[in-house]
């Protein structure tokens, strides 16, 4: 495509310490003028549709405990590990992928998600769960997080208009990539080993597993090798056609500064949406960990419950439904109404749903569906808004790197949400003998959660000019020099 | 669908076009795979009201 024009050259000392080979520069995806931007959105949802799959690790879960002989738990780590290295490695590569642009953050996000898959597999076929820790978790986990952050801030950069549709669109991919993996795994298993059909009670053999490892490390990596090949980013005096930036910054909280990712986590307001990040994913995984045993306890009478395993399974699908419109919906909400007040819909409402849910949620089936429905879609919109939210209040110079941060928020949520409500249901009895009772001390936790994230949103205000970056800085020179402000 | 052009860049580069064909090929790639979950999730979720 398009030659580097206008940029200064670079230092040498100031270049990413590991070469990049050409196609992969981000001089070399600079957008000519003319080129459409609506090609960017199915780039960034070919990443994330893929990755998305890291919610879909259930469908495979009993057949892993049997394969490897091993509990729930060693096998349910995979997932955490991969949780907690998705928040690492966004914080710790985010700043080499604002500088290196999205084709290199992408090419390298899919030949680590797609390691991931096969040294997992590998570990499968081997009987080696070491492997399967390494593979999936640490590997695949690094993936996820350079893949959840490589089209946010590109996305941001070609619609100045409207960021929360854009970073809607792609975030929405994540749910949706779940949506994909969890049917597909089922019917490539079932024509791997023929003697599991995906209903409720069998589970496939573990060469079935593996089989469907090394066939989604295929898959994904010529999916996501696709959006790193077309995606493209805009010139640095690029605008969409009618676009005035001043009537950005006529907005509350909207800045036309910029603020170094360095400084930015030195900010009471990075902080602030840290808090606001925590509770509301924490909340939601509260209900997504216990979706389908949650539903069957609320509407338990002594041994038995009124709610059916297939309709608790669809109730999970329901679920999975209002997550990934959630992120579209309420994300595109926020370029109208804005950031903050959306997020004092997702806490202040969700804390009112939270409470309704614990006090009349079990009265009946279609109140209790409505209640978590909306909650999760609430969680799914707080994923999507936050990079615009970031965008808002630090500028887009390095936005991808500020969001890389903020989801250490989604890593600690991921070990908080499930520990709060398993442990307090410990304390309530056994499972398979809880009712709606048994769950109000831990939704009124999430209440108590929903409550802190809304004060810390309503604290957010404008970040002081101390942290702007100087006015000269063009976006080029400050790619070049992403430090030299860091210790302001 | 809009199609918002590009300011020409100050380095005086000839204007582009992206082919509609490529643009629809990008949508029909991720859209093909998202109706797929839906309609299965789609599927599933009604088992909550069915059985």
């Amino acid at each position: 495509m398009s030659k580097p024009t206008d940029r200064p050259a670079r230092s040498p000392a100031r270049r990413s310490p590991v070469a990049l080979p050409g196609f992969l520069q981000r001089e070399r995806i600079v957008a000519r003028p003319g080129f459409n931007r609506w090609l960017i959105p199915p780039a960034a949802l070919a990443v994330h549709l893929c990755i998305g799959q890291a919610y879909a690790t259930s469908v495979y879960k009993n057949a892993l405990v049997e394969h490897f002989a091993v509990s729930q738990t060693a096998i349910g780590i995979v997932f955490s590990i991969a949780i907690v290295m998705l928040g690492l490695s966004a914080a710790l590569f985010g700043t080499w992928v604002d500088r290196n642009g999205p084709r290199a953050a992408m090419f390298t996000a899919a030949c680590f998600w797609v390691s991931g898959f096969l040294v997992g597999g590998l570990g499968i076929e081997t009987q080696q769960l070491w492997l399967l820790y390494l593979g999936y978790g640490v590997l695949g986990g690094i993936g996820l997080g350079i893949g959840y952050i490589s089209p946010v801030s590109t996305l941001i950069k070609w619609f100045p208009d409207r960021p929360g549709l854009a970073t809607g669109m792609a975030i929405m991919g994540f749910g949706g990539g779940a949506l994909i993996a969890s049917p597909l795994s089922r019917q490539l298993m079932s024509y791997y080993d023929p003697g599991y059909d995906g209903t409720a009670g069998t589970v496939p053999n573990g060469e079935a597993v593996a089989a469907l490892f090394f066939t989604f490390a295929a898959l994904y990596l010529v999916f996501m090798m696709f959006g790193a090949a077309i995606v493209r980013v805009p010139a640095d005096d690029w605008r969409p056609t009618g676009f005035d930036p001043s009537t950005v910054k006529q907005k509350a909280l909207v800045t036309t500064e910029s603020v170094s990712a360095a400084n930015a986590i030195k900010t009471p307001q990075f902080w602030l949406l840290w808090t606001v990040l925590f509770c509301n994913v924490t909340a939601g995984i509260g209900i997504l960990e216990q979706a389908a045993p949650m539903i069957q306890d609320f509407f338990r009478s002594g041994d038995t419950s009124t709610v059916a395993a297939t309709a608790a399974a669809g109730f999970v699908g329901v679920l999975s439904l209002f997550n990934m419109a959630g992120r579209f919906v309420w994300s595109s909400t926020s370029d109208f109404i804005g950031r903050k007040p959306i997020y004092m819909v997702y806490l202040g409402v969700g804390l009112l749903l939270y409470v309704a849910l614990a006090t009349i949620g079990n009265s009946a089936t279609w109140v209790f569906v409505l209640l978590a429905a909306v909650i999760i879609s609430f969680y799914g919109g707080g994923f999507a808004t936050v990079p615009a939210y970031l965008r808002d209040l630090f500028g887009t110079y390095q936005v991808g790197a500020i969001h890389g941060r903020l989801l250490t928020a989604w890593s600690a949520a991921g070990v908080a949400g499930p520990l709060i409500v398993n442990s307090v249901l410990d304390t309530q009895g056994e499972p398979g003998t809880l009712v709606a009772a048994n769950y109000r001390p831990a939704l009124f936790i999430m209440v108590g959660l929903l409550a802190v994230g809304f004060v810390a949103n309503l604290l957010v205000k404008p970040v002081a000019s101390k942290w702007h970056e100087p006015h000269a800085t063009t976006p080029a020179t400050a790619r070049a020099n992403p430090e030299r402000s860091a210790a302001r | 669908m809009s199609t918002p052009l590009s300011k020409q860049s100050t380095d005086g580069q000839s204007p582009v076009h992206t082919p509609t064909g490529l643009i629809a090929l990008a949508w029909t790639l991720v859209g093909v795979p998202l109706a797929y979950g839906l309609y299965q999730t789609v599927k599933t979720a009604t088992t909550l009201f069915t059985g």
